[in-house]
């Protein structure tokens, strides 16, 4: 991960219009990774993605941390049985018509 | 254009008060909210639909204005004039996305009628979060089983640029290649977004594929299957011979290792391809077959 990637949170706080104790909670319940450049705490521009969804999650429906925290596992599992469920019905389609 | 019933899309009666309007808005938000329906279209539209009827019916002075135009509306000529002011405006905005799926469901397009009555850059209420990294494009590869046979390098054109791609050999149906920043470009030093392309694998091949096994059935003629022989048979990326032993019997599955598909990312590796011997007896027949067929009958029983 080179430094170029990463975003200060000063610059996230002003872009998104949030306080910077809503990124550091997410931090401190383990849901974004702050990392600490000199004396700058940063994003990685990886990460920026999520951090959005957690903005959009706690402003549209206003969900607590421990919320988001669990719309983020259910979403992975959604994810997880998407691809499966995309395995079965490929497999399928061979024993009905042949893909 | 069609009338809006922004009531009954938060199911809510007409003399909901503002509390129950809130309350609807919400519970519905909930639901459909884009994040929680990843890649789903319908629940997208529902969510903006809601949000549509929501920036209405919360607002007091928007509300009163659809209660009173609402009630005759059929006879509103003036909706149709402020509909066409508008629409060319709005359609050289819409230009921007071309052929792809903007990813992002924030920025609020409304609909025909509400930008009618509202105007398209009416009280938005709070601006969303999107901006600052750029957009997701979203994009769909129409491919052939035998395109991806083997890695091949194509150039799209996503949004006026030209992108080189590498299609990895075995790529799989349904699956989503990401390309980081490729997307739309980010506001204010902001990440790009990136290119997300699914694939879609058409397989016009008479071979049957599952992950990366192939499946074919191949005929084979009585005497073969009886007295044994060789036989040639295709596979995906030529001929073959095979030794069929004798009295093989119809059904009978042979392996060929390595002869299946690519493996994704694993340069050299293949599946392997399962061939099913289907025994063809003879027809049409003629009189000297059709004796010498009742001897060996009559040797079996005897």
């Amino acid at each position: 991960m080179s430094n170029e990637h990463l975003i200060p949170i000063q610059t996230l706080c002003t872009q998104y219009k949030i306080e910077r104790s809503f990124i550091t909670s997410l931090n401190d319940h383990g849901l974004i990774d702050i990392v600490t450049v000199e004396t700058s705490t940063c994003i990685h521009e990886d990460h920026i993605q999520n951090l959005e969804k957690m903005i959009r999650l706690h402003q549209d429906l206003h969900l607590n941390f421990e919320g988001i925290d669990t719309v983020f596992n259910l979403l992975d599992r959604i994810e997880a049985l998407q691809s499966e469920l995309q395995l079965v019905k490929s497999r399928l389609g061979i024993y009905e018509h042949g893909i | 254009m069609a009338f809006i019933d922004y009531y009954k899309i938060l199911g809510v009666d007409k003399k909901a008060s503002e509390a129950e309007i809130k309350k609807a808005y919400r519970k519905l938000a909930r639901k459909h909210h884009p994040d929680l329906n990843p890649n789903d279209k319908e629940a997208e539209q529902k969510f903006k639909d809601i949000n549509e009827a929501n920036e209405v019916l919360s607002h007091p002075e928007n509300r009163k204005k659809y209660d009173e135009y609402g009630k005759d509306w059929k006879h509103a000529d003036q909706f149709e004039q402020a509909k066409q002011q508008q629409q060319s405006q709005r359609q050289y905005q819409q230009q921007e996305y071309g052929g792809f799926d903007g990813g992002n469901f924030g920025g609020g397009d409304y609909s025909d009628f509400f930008e009618s009555m509202f105007g398209g850059g009416a009280s938005r209420g709070q601006s969303r979060t999107a901006g600052f990294r750029g957009q997701d494009f979203n994009a769909e590869l129409n491919l052939d089983l035998k395109d991806v046979y083997e890695t091949q390098k194509r150039v799209l054109t996503v949004n006026g640029k030209n992108i080189r791609l590498t299609i990895p050999a075995g790529v799989e149906n349904g699956q989503i290649i990401k390309i980081k920043g490729q997307g739309g470009d980010g506001r204010n030093g902001g990440p790009k977004g990136d290119l997300l392309i699914q694939f879609n694998i058409r397989n016009n091949t008479k071979f049957k594929l599952d992950r990366h096994n192939l499946y074919e059935t191949v005929d084979l003629d009585l005497y073969t299957a009886i007295l044994g022989g060789e036989l040639t048979v295709e596979t995906f990326d030529g001929k073959v011979k095979l030794t069929v032993k004798p009295e093989t019997q119809n059904g009978t599955k042979v392996k060929l290792k390595g002869k299946g598909f690519p493996i994704y990312k694993k340069d050299g590796h293949f599946g392997d391809l399962f061939i099913t011997f289907q025994l063809k007896t003879p027809t049409n027949l003629t009189s000297k077959e059709k004796e010498l067929f009742n001897e060996l009958s009559k040797l079996k029983t005897s």
